[in-house]
């Protein structure tokens, strides 16, 4: 390397490492600090509380039931969207009966089907959420309607009224409007994965299951490792928050059956007037956060296939 | 093949995913309003006290305002902004209105350079306990003891609705809140809806019952209520309690006493409330019904009885038929043992003002103030939005809409039996969340018995007396 290379690099690097600093790093710290005061976010005054804040937490049972809520939604909601994102993507690139002059194809009016999916994703997760809270409307909404046209006038939901529905009609809403994005990352993904080693299995009789799992899978890990990791992040973070705040009973019900995490945050913090608290439940969703995408990359860690 | 533009993607999506990482739970915001310094005290000089400015405000001092532009708009406080200008010609007025209340303010508050008035209303309503605890609010006694703008001989405090005054106090004298607007609660329906059922509103459970059976057979629902926000059942559930057992059984369960929900008034209201649902008489799919959605179905007819407050008739303009002839009554009582008379009724004050203790011009601040509580403001206010204001009068020769009118006529018939239960901005979190939403929205669904759901809210109930994170207040 040339003498002076590393200060020309810094020297690219310094802004946006400084910004960087002070737009996130900078917050961190200081909410770690205010996790250890009473302020309460309404005035300048606060005084140092040591861990009771944190203690407080470990009694509180919202907090636990949110905790359980956002776990669930970390665990579930990747794996859900991830494989019908997986399955969609592969019946659009590959899945499709073999035609004249091509090997591998999707199946008929695919093109059609990758904007479909991805038409959701244009949409703010605000407007989805309210457009789902009509369709939920157990009395004149699209749902019940729908059972009712069908003669299944007996069974008409409460849906998000239902404690033991709600999380799920919660989800569901989730895995709608974010499926799309991962088809098109993962149809991308396979578009560049060479036609050749297609042909190869088709030739070795390989059946369409066992082509997308030996062939197209292991080809695809990287992007679906990125998947995986943004999809959590989405669960645990602002989508599931506007989806809970403006869907839900409450927010948060019915009897807390929904409540997540950053709804908890948002909820002490906005409402109650104890910031400091809610900083404390913050420190807690960082901690969830970040062991999430240690435990999936550890898992996902695999050897690169060059091709 | 595509190695290079491969990783380069790939390690894009991942960079990208990583600071999303970092960036999702970070407080950010919150944390950045904190740690301004208190500010100085840099208050206006006082003007001359005078009979025409007896709070002795600068004449010339601007003023500071923002107002909550929600379901009564902000037309009102410019109107009043207008004489205050007349009044003091030299006086600057900023006017701000906004939804948005918290996000808006808490950084002024934080930084110490907060407005002279505040309408602290709406979803993002500051908590009052916590702006009173933490000695950010000024006392605003001087203005209540003020002479009234129509009557130089009455004091403000004297022209004003009862309760107005106790609820703007937390622990002794100190007044830190106005409540400018009020608030009748009760049981709503449709004089029309009755008629058609050759029905009167009933005065007893079991003339309520009879007329639910009776729209029953019509395949009309007894009951419909905002399932989503439960909190709306207490609106006419606590007065019933009161009613049924005196305004104690109400008090001590605003001072969170232990056992105050196991009250034999209390377990025999909520039987009551329990025998709605399981007669069938509650509209079906109200427990996932949010306010605006069981307010319709109760404008469509499809439900007779909704508890809610004066703010139903504006809110609910657009689907209201024109010959819906809405009225409130006081909630039914329970039998002739009852222990206060048919009429006992919740009302409180609404739209909280405040004047934030280091504003610059707090006497400026409850000028306007006392000219909103002046007869000509209040009758612009109610002609405007349609609900009363907490000036006592202020609606002779004004035709009011059939809503308000029942219910300026529900609090002439309760006239001392007003009832305001402290709970719901004491201990906000507790009343809707909880007790609301884990206990009596439960119940009406069918999920808990009444002495369930007694249990559960006395288990809350207890938990928040126990909690020193919040601050307790007791009826004096």
């Amino acid at each position: 390397m040339k003498h002076g290379q590393y200060r020309f690099i810094a020297g690219f690097l310094a802004a946006p490492l400084a910004v960087y600093a002070v737009f996130v790093l900078w917050p961190f710290v200081q909410s770690i600090y205010y996790s250890f005061t009473d302020w309460t976010g309404l005035s300048p005054e606060f005084s140092m509380v040591g861990v009771e804040n944190y203690s407080r937490m470990l009694e509180d049972d919202v907090f636990w039931k949110s905790l359980q809520h956002s776990l669930l939604f970390v665990l579930l909601l990747p794996l859900v969207t991830i494989g019908l994102a997986l399955f969609f993507a592969f019946m659009i690139n590959v899945g499709g009966r073999s035609r004249k002059g091509a090997a591998v194809t999707g199946v008929r009016g695919s093109s059609f089907y990758k904007i479909v999916y991805f038409f959701p994703q244009v949409l703010s997760i605000a407007i989805v959420a309210l457009l789902f809270q009509f369709a939920y409307n157990p009395n004149s909404g699209a749902l019940n309607s729908a059972l009712k046209a069908v003669g299944l006038d007996g069974v008409q939901p409460n849906w998000l009224g239902d404690p033991g529905l709600a999380l799920w009609c919660v989800m569901a809403v989730l895995v709608w409007s974010t499926v799309g994005f991962f088809v098109v990352l993962f149809s991308a993904g396979m578009t560049s994965i060479p036609k050749d080693f297609y042909e190869a299995a088709l030739l070795d009789g390989a059946s369409r299951v066992t082509t997308f799992f030996r062939v197209t899978l292991p080809l695809l890990w990287d992007t679906v490792q990125s998947g995986w990791i943004y999809m959590g992040i989405l669960a645990l973070g602002a989508e599931s928050f506007a989806v809970v705040q403006i869907m839900t009973v409450g927010p948060g019900g019915p009897d807390y059956s929904t409540t997540v995490l950053p709804l908890y945050v948002y909820m002490k913090a906005f409402r109650d007037g104890q910031a400091a608290y809610a900083t404390t439940i913050g420190v807690a969703l960082l901690v969830v956060t970040l062991a999430f995408a240690a435990v999936v990359m550890r898992l996902g860690r695999r050897e690169r296939l060059e091709y | 093949m595509g190695t290079t533009s491969e990783y380069g993607r790939r390690d894009v999506i991942k960079r990208a995913a990583a600071i999303g990482l970092i960036a999702v739970p970070t407080m950010s915001t919150l944390a950045a309003c904190a740690s301004g310094d208190g500010g100085g005290d840099n208050k206006v000089e006082k003007g001359e006290k005078s009979a025409e400015n007896p709070l002795g405000v600068n004449a010339s001092a601007p003023l500071d305002v923002v107002i909550f532009d929600g379901g009564f708009g902000e037309k009102y406080a410019k109107d009043a902004q207008a004489l205050y200008k007349k009044k003091f010609p030299d006086a600057t007025i900023k006017h701000a209105a906004t939804q948005k209340i918290q996000s808006v303010l808490q950084p002024r508050f934080n930084g110490g350079t907060p407005p002279d008035l505040i309408d602290n209303s709406g979803a993002e309503q500051m908590d009052m306990g916590v702006l009173v605890g933490k000695k950010q609010l000024t006392d605003l006694t001087p203005l209540l003891d003020a002479p009234s703008i129509d009557d130089p001989d009455k004091k403000v405090r004297d022209t004003l609705r009862p309760g107005v005054v106790e609820m703007g106090q937390f622990d002794g004298d100190p007044v830190w809140i106005l409540y400018y607007a009020y608030t009748v609660y009760g049981v709503w329906y449709s004089q029309t809806a009755l008629d058609k059922l050759d029905a009167e509103y009933p005065e007893t459970w079991d003339d309520m019952l009879a007329v639910c059976e009776k729209a029953k057979k019509q395949g009309i629902a007894g009951w419909t209520y905002a399932g989503k926000h439960p909190y709306y059942l207490p609106f006419s559930l606590y007065p019933f309690i009161a009613k049924i057992g005196g305004k104690e059984v109400l008090d001590s369960i605003d001072n969170l006493e232990p056992n105050a929900w196991k009250h034999p008034a209390v377990k025999a209201a909520f039987e009551a409330y329990y025998e709605l649902f399981r007669k069938g008489y509650i509209l079906k799919g109200t427990p996932g019904m949010d306010h605006i959605q069981s307010q319709t179905a109760w404008n469509q007819g499809k439900a007779l009885f909704i508890p809610n407050g004066s703010w139903v008739e504006n809110e609910a303009k657009k689907t209201t038929p024109d010959d819906f002839e809405m009225r409130v009554s006081a909630p039914s009582g329970l039998d002739s043992s009852d222990k206060l008379p048919f009429g006992t009724l919740w009302a409180s004050g609404g739209e909280p003002f405040i004047v934030p203790a280091k504003a610059k011009n707090p006497d400026g601040g409850m000028e306007q103030l006392r000219i909103m509580l002046s007869e000509q403001s209040s009758k612009n206010f109610t002609q405007q939005v349609s609900s009363l204001t907490s000036f006592d009068g202020g609606t002779d020769g004004l035709t009011l809409p059939p809503g308000l009118t029942s219910a300026v006529a529900a609090l002439d018939k309760a006239g001392d039996n007003i009832v305001n239960p402290r709970i719901q901005d004491w201990y906000v979190a507790l009343q809707k969340e909880k007790i609301g939403g884990g206990g009596i929205g439960e119940m009406m669904a069918g999920r808990l018995t009444p002495a369930e759901a007694i249990k559960k809210i006395q288990g809350y109930a207890d938990a928040a007396a126990k909690d020193d994170s919040i601050k307790h207040y007791k009826h004096q």
